[in-house]
């Protein structure tokens, strides 16, 4: 954090405490900071107000306003949210079995938010996920971006952009996982070539909206799930693609690039076997971080290594719990495995905050400790790369969402009689391997 | 040409061959800090094999190295980690039901399934978990049958079962949970009064065949019977039944079961064991409890990262297991659960035994693995840190003198 922007700290105060009332500015102070942006400060101190940053940087450099409640955290280290893109928390439920491309389906409406899985994420150090259906689809819906905030429905979760608009992407897998029966192709060329065929559909759709111009005579038919494929030709829904063998890796690049969609690749498997293509092609990556190989096929030569080559290649590289698959309460440890087997901690760190942020369009808002940006952090009691390092505290919006001194959050991060209540565990592919 | 392509290939060809080693049986290793698990920790430690056998371990300054042999130098140093209870070579890597043989459907009841017939000694697995530091594995028939088979005792390396088995057979697997209940009409068993009333009948059978067989005249006794031969040697206390279960109604299940007929009985995963520490304590049960990162629902809903530390803390014998896992991770690693446990509870030295000594105790081996001292077989882990450390790195095992992995991971 080279340079602090003391002048407009007194601005940001004036708009923050306008948007979110009366509340006191909080220092958080004497911490070990990672802002992710920039360089790790031995000595930091943060400057919350309304929900955002306003003040980060070393403790000497930053001016702290009268009035603010001080809180010290000495000893332990500061850093953003965690973001998780890649989640099936809630249980879930997007596409069915009526066929294999349903871009109408939203994830949205199938959210139970009393779910305990959403404690154990912010026992985890989780404040944003990118919810989404599973990958038994070519395409199984649409995804929802969401925050950890306290919530009484759904709509308290969600993430908007400037319109309004409820930000999410379109969730697409191939390989084996979406080949089934009719009507679900049965080989790759299928799988292709059905996706291609409902992305002309998209073009078309969108062409004809174009050419009536409001006329409601010439207005095609309203399409719920051609308006989504709409948004995506129009670079305003992401696709986030399931995607572990290199071949079919290769596949989603050429789809991207023959109808111009910005995809992010999930899972990627052998994405180290093409690295320089994906970097070629300017496509991130969210990586997974198992234990072992294997489990399917196209699995059998996931290895821990990935994160740094892909890293190396120069390919924006961020990984995901895939919660169920791995537990969110761990997510820490998918970096660090990674920087184990070779990824530097720069990238490692950068691939559980901003680099999943960039994935979702939500970087200029969370990601990293700078001023402006949500005000989305967790307080650990050591380095987050340990083993031995507790998420003690997580904050959303400026607001303590996980303590971990507070019996009822602990009982979350532990575990114990309880903890498990109301759980709805994603278990597609689960059914999936037992019947291969 | 891709580069990261051939590193990678390289390392899983090294993986796959590293059983055919002919690496020196007389070798040394010296640690900075060599975990014994046999008294304290040794600063700038030694530890000598020679023909497969530890000879001798302690400090560099008053433990000498033979001359001509090679040595091996790592920042830490542990015996070879034993996990103690697994799928791993019945279960294979790519979960196809080609590569699966943990777990017979057939039947609810077949203890005379041995696990020394379905174990792959060059399973990809195995190599994995190897790769990690772990010599020993009790693998075996999964749970998810009400007795699903018998388990075993290997050593994670040897060409064939011949060479890596340890223990032909080391317990009988039976299960306790809702895995093992049929929900097909007319099936058995469906309900957990059930389950309890097939076991106990299975073993008042195993009696009266004991019964019969040991009193009748030679001609005269009941044709031998290999589920019932097996289920004797159970109820003669030579073969404990481990039992999986969860759910603290059915862990006291378990220890009904094994007052009425006097089991020597082995609690398995057992999430909610916390909830009985008195009764399992008292029954003098010792448990493997569950990878503490399993997945927590259905009735491992319960479970904690600290159930190991409360029942090591209330002087119950105990142990980390890497489990079953039916999709991925396909294995877990022991090592990385007891980093885990070390971090929930336990000290580095209590988390260490939980993959060491006390599940070499608890598995009836400790007189060959589990611990750093002489007499002992070369089994040896070698790491460039805390071994728990998600960044630190196995950097190479040594299986009875050999060195059987040298992949840095």
């Amino acid at each position: 954090m080279g340079r602090i922007r003391i002048g407009t700290v007194a601005m940001v105060i004036a708009l923050a405490t306008c948007a979110h009332g009366q509340e006191a500015p909080r220092a958080f102070v004497n911490a070990s900071l990672i802002p992710i942006q920039g360089d790790e400060i031995a000595d930091g101190t943060m400057v919350v107000l309304g929900g955002k940053i306003i003040a980060v940087g070393p403790s000497v450099s930053i001016a702290i306003p009268e009035g603010t409640e001080v809180i010290d955290v000495a000893g332990k280290v500061l850093m953003p949210g965690l973001i998780c893109t890649h989640n099936h928390i809630g249980g879930i439920g997007g596409a069915d079995s009526s066929g294999p491309i349903q871009p109408d389906v939203r994830i949205y409406d199938s959210i139970n938010i009393h779910d305990s899985g959403f404690r154990r994420a912010v026992a985890g150090g989780l404040t944003t996920l990118n919810l989404m259906p599973g990958s038994g689809h070519l395409n199984s819906g649409q995804t929802v971006y969401v925050k950890l905030r306290k919530a009484r429905t759904i709509e308290d979760m969600a993430i908007r952009d400037d319109t309004g608009w409820i930000m999410g992407g379109l969730k697409m897998a191939n390989g084996t996982n979406s080949q089934r029966a009719a009507p679900f192709p049965g080989t790759r060329g299928k799988s292709a070539a059905l996706v291609r065929e409902r992305f002309v559909k998209a073009i078309e759709y969108r062409e004809k909206l174009a050419k009536a111009a409001g006329d409601a005579e010439k207005t095609p038919a309203r399409d719920i799930g051609l308006e989504a494929l709409v948004e995506v030709l129009q670079h305003k829904r992401i696709v986030h693609h399931h995607t572990h063998r290199h071949d079919d890796i290769m596949t989603v690049l050429r789809l991207a690039k023959e109808f111009d969609f910005r995809v992010v690749l999930h899972h990627v498997s052998e994405g180290w076997k093409v690295a320089d293509e994906i970097a070629a092609a300017g496509v991130p990556c969210s990586a997974i971080v198992i234990d072992s190989p294997g489990g399917k096929l196209e699995a059998r030569e996931l290895f821990l290594e990935t994160g740094g080559i892909l890293e190396r290649a120069g390919v924006l590289t961020a990984f995901h719990t895939d919660d169920w698959i791995t537990d969110s309460r761990v997510f820490l440890r998918s970096a660090a495995l990674a920087v184990r087997a070779g990824m530097s901690r720069e990238g490692g760190l950068k691939a559980l905050t901003l680099a999943g942020a960039e994935m979702l369009d939500l970087d200029d808002r969370i990601g990293s400790l700078e001023v402006g940006k949500d005000a989305d952090f967790i307080i650990l009691s050591g380095d987050p790369l340990s083993v031995y390092t507790k998420v003690l505290e997580t904050w959303i919006e400026g607001r303590r969402v996980f303590d971990r001194s507070d019996a009822k959050d602990r009982l979350y991060a532990v575990g114990g009689y309880g903890a498990g209540h109301n759980q709805v565990p994603y278990m597609c592919c689960f059914e999936h391997a037992e019947t291969n | 040409m891709n580069t990261h392509f051939t590193r990678i290939g390289a390392m899983a060809l090294l993986a796959a061959l590293t059983w055919t080693s002919t690496a020196s049986a007389q070798i040394a290793v010296k640690g900075k800090v060599v975990h014994t698990m046999a008294g304290e920790p040794i600063r700038n430690g030694v530890v000598v094999i020679a023909d497969g056998k530890i000879t001798a371990v302690g400090p560099a300054a008053t433990t000498p190295i033979p001359d001509g042999m090679r040595v091996l130098e790592a920042e830490v140093v542990t015996p070879g980690l034993i996990d103690a209870h697994s799928t791993v070579g019945l279960s294979g890597i790519l979960n196809y039901a080609h590569d699966q043989d943990q777990l017979e459907r057939s039947a609810p009841v077949q203890p005379e399934l041995r696990a020394i017939d379905a174990y792959n000694a060059q399973e990809a697995l195995v190599d994995w978990v190897r790769s990690f530091g772990i010599t020993t594995v009790h693998t075996g028939h999964a749970p998810g049958e009400l007795i699903s088979g018998q388990t075993m005792i290997v050593k994670t390396f040897g060409k064939t079962v011949e060479d890596a088995v340890i223990v032909e057979t080391a317990t009988v697997a039976a299960t306790l949970n809702s895995t093992a209940r049929k929900t097909g009409k007319g099936k058995s068993p469906g309900t957990r009064g059930k389950m309890m009333a097939m076991l106990r009948q299975e073993f008042i059978k195993a009696g009266e065949y004991v019964k019969k067989r040991e009193a009748a005249e030679a001609d005269k006794k009941p044709d031998r019977n290999l589920k019932l031969d097996v289920l004797s040697r159970v109820l003669a206390r030579e073969l404990p039944l481990m039992i999986t279960v969860n759910r603290a109604q059915d862990i006291a299940s378990a220890l009904r079961l094994a007052r009425e007929f006097n089991l020597k009985i082995i609690l398995d995963s057992a999430a909610e064991s916390y909830l009985l520490i008195d009764e399992i304590k008292q029954a003098g049960v010792p448990v493997l409890v569950h990878p503490p990162m399993m997945r927590a629902f259905g009735e491992l809903e319960n479970m904690t990262f600290e159930t190991a530390a409360k029942l090591k803390k209330a002087g119950i014998p105990v142990a980390l297991q890497s489990g079953y896992e039916s999709y991925v991770p396909k294995t877990r690693v022991v090592l990385f659960e007891a980093g885990i446990a070390a971090a929930n509870g336990l000290s580095f030295g209590e988390a260490l035994g939980l993959i060491t000594i006390d599940a070499a105790g608890i598995l009836g081996v400790a007189d060959r693995v589990g611990s750093l001292e002489v007499g002992k077989d070369g089994d040896v882990a070698l790491f460039d840190g805390d071994p728990f450390e998600y960044t630190s790195h196995c950097i190479g095992v040594i299986g009875e003198g050999q060195i059987v992995s040298d992949i840095k991971r």
